[in-house]
């Protein structure tokens, strides 16, 4: 009875993927007490806001993926139009105009498009199947340029990437031509020049200091800067578990949320960010595979993706951190003090989940 | 049918290969990461280790609490306090307006604070707290700290203030300490005092305060915090304490300075009273003076510009930077130089008749007394100031032996005193005056030379100073007003002793001769008989009187006629008791007219309080109404074209 009932509960849950979820969420909640400065309640909303999450990810893994097909279009629609409203009504916050209110609570349209956006154009590229146009791509490059476009007014430059990377990710997988992908390149290379000479004197200075922030270490460099001070001064097993003198002493910014990361590699030294570095690859190497072994177009595409979305997330934070990519404002995935992107990654993994646990047995 | 089939195998195959490259280049960026990390945390460890233990850790200095000032009896003339300071870190704060305007509806804050605080801002960093109120009382800083929470980089701070409880008593001795400027902090770093000057923000810049700064300021001290990033001490690592400043104990009095300052009454002037035998300054008077705890915070712009821009000149410490020409004080030093050079020992007489020429001319120099004084010898010439003796002494001595004598007395060179900015006076020489104007000296500059007139300049300090080696027989002992420097910590007290700055070899029948002469002044028949009288010890005394501007020949001089700023100085010059001298002293009442009459009832004042314990009766020195238009404190030498013909005396 008991193991019937379990195997309803778990019946739509990869034990791997969920192993190695449990690991890296317990990993966070740790490093989340310490980076609060031991705040129990700080780890306390980490935890309400995984259970959420989780069973949000359950709820996903649950939904056969040929309804999620069904709702990619809608789904999109909808998403584009709240962009569109957060565009006209938004409520400014922090200078950017990110939230819309609908009433009883406000939501944020741009991590919607987070899942719409992979959806959408996987379901656009499973119609096409097997007769890809060189027009298809034009047209799947227009889906993800409005949204992108509307995220980036906002502005909310990393969202914006992410999207950008997860939609480009489904064209990419979809046989997007190397030709193409190589004179995109070409094309950009080639145009830089001519676009930086065309910018005002404070944008270069802006996109300078992005790529270089110690031109600005009080300002935009001071987070690099404390950042990788934290990161070497971990040095082989760190220096303990709630004794990072970078995170105690606030000399980390941002250190619960998107600089998180800093907090982890001072108190655990090289050995924990291998080992984390470790349990992402198992994460999205178990992604590639249920990507590989998807039976539609849609699901390949989606779960391809989704799965490469979450590695363009630690790649990018984990680069910024210490200091090999410009400062982004990308959380640490699964680790970061947050509810949305949270919710956002799980419903993600949710999907991945209900891919690889409704395959049907084909026989070729 | 097979077709769809087959390029669906086809599409899967590519799909895989893409996969294959993607999982490829995820393990590759990963790499990386993984390189980065091994470069930073391994690498690079030593590098980020020390940047991470310097970000950490933070020497907070300590300031050491300053000496204290007391006077010869413990009475505090400069000790410190603790106050509370509102503080506003410029760089934390977004809105510096609409902060303050919000902090002044929770302590008052008044324009005066603001101005302050603008000039604290133009001079310091951003990042360095400025105050915008200072002294507030409990019920605002308990009101200030309930409401911290709302003002991030605004701190209650308490700061040790200087405070002077005297206040403008004895102010230009004293001194006062001010905030360290640009000067300031050049002069530190090239005498190597720097770091020891970390956290502080004031430091001594007049008067013993700026004499005695290393003896004052102490050894700052050092803590080890581990600091947050805000700069929030979280805990001591170690710490090195402060060694707080000496105490420095003076010769003076502050019940004789108060006698002294009070007897001046509405003058302007100067009065240095120095014990002849250790060359202890007993008294140190500027008059008008100023309220020295106006400084401490940064002197106001109102206040600064009513000091700076008043007639009466209170910022200059006249012991030492008002110079005068002595006048008939001059007297008793040339009369020694003569007897020492073996000219006009008695019973060596003159007959007076009004006037002295010199051979070959018709020009008169005259005397005080238009009708002469009859038959004068040495003693006499010196009772009654006559002109006319001198005169004659002076030239018979030459310009070159009479100021090489009187050099010795510390006329036209700096005392040493402990307090910085004394002048030399003047001591002319033909070598002088060819060097300065380019021409050769005339014989008539001798003549007026011989009674302290013409281009002789002294202040008040170098007066009192040769009078005080006169009364100790020519044993010159350098004036200190500092006796005792008292080790705060160990109590241990560090005498300083006399020294001996010139041994003048006299004779002491020459000595005896001048001498007598000065008692006589104060006698019956002197010309500061009014001074003398009633005393139960003997004064020896020479009264003066230095013009302010020049009369021309023929002229008469009308006091009354006179701007109160253009009349003569009154000068005079006192050792007592006469036979055993414990004070020696010297008065300038600037426009005061009568040396006997102005200065000398100070004089006596000071001494019967000093000798015999005894306060001058209530009713003061009332000088006329100072309501002139313009003069200089600083008398103006006369120049050889309105050479005075005549000096007037009482």
């Amino acid at each position: 009875m008991i193991s019937k009932l379990s195997q309803l509960v778990f019946k739509h849950i990869d034990s791997f993927l969920m192993t190695c979820l449990f690991f890296t969420l317990l990993a966070g909640l740790f490093i989340l007490y310490s980076a609060s400065g031991q705040s129990l309640s700080r780890v306390l909303s980490q935890g309400i806001n995984i259970i959420v999450a989780l069973s949000l990810m359950w709820a996903a893994a649950n939904v056969p993926p040929i309804k999620l097909e069904r709702i990619a279009l809608p789904l999109y629609i909808v998403g584009v139009l709240l962009l569109i409203g957060v565009a006209l009504f938004g409520s400014i916050s922090h200078g950017a105009r990110r939230w819309l209110n609908i009433g009883f609570t406000q939501i944020q349209p741009s991590e919607i498009m987070r899942i719409a956006m992979p959806m959408m154009l996987a379901w656009y590229f499973s119609r096409q199947e097997g007769k890809t146009r060189m027009a298809d791509f034009a047209i799947g490059g227009l889906l993800l340029l409005v949204p992108v476009a509307l995220i980036m007014k906002q502005p909310d430059l990393g969202t914006a990437l992410l999207i950008t990377a997860s939609g480009f990710y489904v064209l990419f997988l979809a046989g997007l031509s190397w030709r193409l992908l190589l004179g995109g390149a070409v094309l950009f290379a080639a145009t830089t020049p001519i676009l930086w000479s065309m910018l005002h004197d404070y944008q270069r200075r802006r996109i300078e200091i992005l790529l270089d922030p110690s031109q600005d270490p009080l300002g935009a460099g001071y987070h690099t800067i404390q950042a990788t001070i934290a990161l070497g001064s971990g040095g082989t097993a760190g220096k303990g578990w709630l004794n990072g003198t970078q995170a105690q002493l606030d000399f980390l910014p941002e250190r619960t949320t998107d600089f998180i990361f800093a907090v982890f590699g001072e108190e655990f030294g090289l050995l924990g960010n291998l080992l984390l570095l470790v349990l992402f690859s198992l994460i999205i190497m178990r992604g590639l595979v249920i990507a590989s072994q998807a039976q539609t177009t849609f699901t390949r595409l989606l779960a391809g993706s989704i799965t490469l979305t979450f590695f363009t997330y630690a790649f990018v934070n984990m680069g910024m951190v210490s200091g090999i990519l410009p400062v982004v404002g990308v959380p640490l995935p699964l680790i970061s003090y947050g509810g949305t992107s949270m919710v956002t990654l799980c419903l993600s993994f949710g999907i991945l989940m209900s891919i690889q646990t409704h395959k049907k047995l084909v026989g070729m | 049918m097979r077709a769809e089939l087959k390029n669906y195998q086809h599409e899967q195959y590519y799909f895989k290969l893409r996969l294959g490259f993607t999982a490829f280049v995820v393990l590759a960026l990963f790499g990386v990461l993984a390189a980065r990390f091994f470069y930073l945390q391994i690498k690079q460890y030593q590098h980020y280790q020390t940047l991470a233990e310097n970000n950490r850790i933070s020497l907070v200095p300590i300031i050491p609490n300053r000496g204290l000032i007391l006077d010869k009896n413990g009475v505090v003339l400069a000790h410190n306090f603790f106050v509370y300071t509102l503080e506003i870190t410029p760089s934390k704060i977004k809105n510096l307006e609409e902060t303050i305007a919000q902090i002044s509806q929770l302590v008052e804050i008044s324009t005066l604070d603001r101005k302050r605080f603008n000039k604290f801002r133009e001079q310091s960093h951003s990042f360095e707290s400025a105050p915008i109120r200072t002294h507030l009382n409990e019920i605002e800083a308990a009101r200030f700290a309930v409401n911290h929470y709302r003002f991030p980089g605004v701190e209650i701070k308490s700061r040790l203030y200087r405070h002077y409880p005297l206040g403008k008593l004895g102010s230009h001795m004293v001194g006062y300490i001010g905030r360290i400027n640009d000067k300031d902090l050049a002069n530190l770093d090239k005498a190597g005092d720097l770091s020891n000057y970390k956290g502080s923000d004031h430091i001594g810049k007049s008067g013993l305060e700026q004499y005695y700064e290393k003896n004052l300021h102490g050894s700052t001290g050092f803590q080890q915090v581990e600091i947050d990033a805000d700069g929030h001490a979280v805990r001591v690592l170690s710490s090195n304490a402060p060694v707080p400043g000496d105490n420095l104990i003076l010769s003076a009095d502050s019940k004789l300075q108060e006698i002294a300052e009070t007897a001046f009454g509405d003058k302007r002037g100067a009065l240095v009273a120095i014990n002849p035998k250790t060359g202890e300054v007993l008294s140190y008077v500027s008059q008008p003076t100023f309220d020295a705890n106006l400084f401490v915070d940064g002197i106001d712009v109102e206040n600064w510009k009513a000091l700076n821009e008043s007639l009466d000149k209170p910022l200059i410490n006249r012991p030492l930077r008002g110079i005068y020409p002595p006048g008939s004080t001059f007297k008793p030093f040339a009369a020694l130089a003569g007897l020492e050079a073996g000219k006009r020992a008695p019973p060596f007489s003159i007959s007076d008749s009004g006037f002295y020429t010199l051979p070959g001319s018709s020009h008169r120099y005259r005397d005080w007394k238009p009708s002469g004084h009859g038959m004068v010898d040495m003693q006499r010439a010196i009772t009654i100031s006559c002109d006319t003796f001198f005169y004659g002494l002076a030239m018979e001595l030459g310009i070159e032996k009479l100021t090489s004598f009187v050099r010795h007395f510390g006329f036209g060179q700096k005392s040493g005193i402990d307090i910085q900015g004394e002048i030399e006076g003047l001591l002319p020489t033909p070598e002088w005056k060819m060097r300065r104007y380019k021409q050769p000296w005339y014989p008539g500059e001798t003549v007026i030379a011989g009674i302290g007139q013409g281009y002789t300049l002294v202040t008040p300090l170098q007066l009192a100073q040769a009078t005080a080696t006169l009364a100790n027989n020519g044993v010159a002992m350098k004036p200190h007003l500092v006796t005792q420097i008292q080790k705060a910590i160990t109590g241990e007290n560090q005498q300083i002793s006399p020294i001996v700055q010139d041994r003048i070899e006299l004779n002491p029948t020459n000595l005896d001769i001048v001498r007598r002469g000065m008692v006589d002044v104060t006698l019956p028949g002197g010309t500061a008989a009014s001074v003398g009288a009633n005393a139960p010890y003997a004064i020896a005394a020479k009264t003066g009187t230095a013009q302010v501007i020049g009369i021309k020949q023929n002229e008469k001089y009308n006091a009354n006629s006179i701007n109160e700023r253009h009349r003569d100085h009154a000068l005079f010059i006192a050792y007592a008791p006469a036979d055993d001298p414990k004070i020696a002293l010297a008065v300038i009442v600037e426009n005061g007219q009568h040396g006997g009459s102005t200065a000398g009832p100070i004089a006596r004042k000071v001494m019967d309080y000093y000798l015999l314990g005894k306060l001058p009766a209530s009713e003061t020195i009332a000088g006329s109404a100072a309501n002139a238009t313009s003069v200089l404190a600083k008398p103006v030498p006369a120049t050889p074209a309105i050479t005075p013909e005549e000096e007037l005396h009482d």
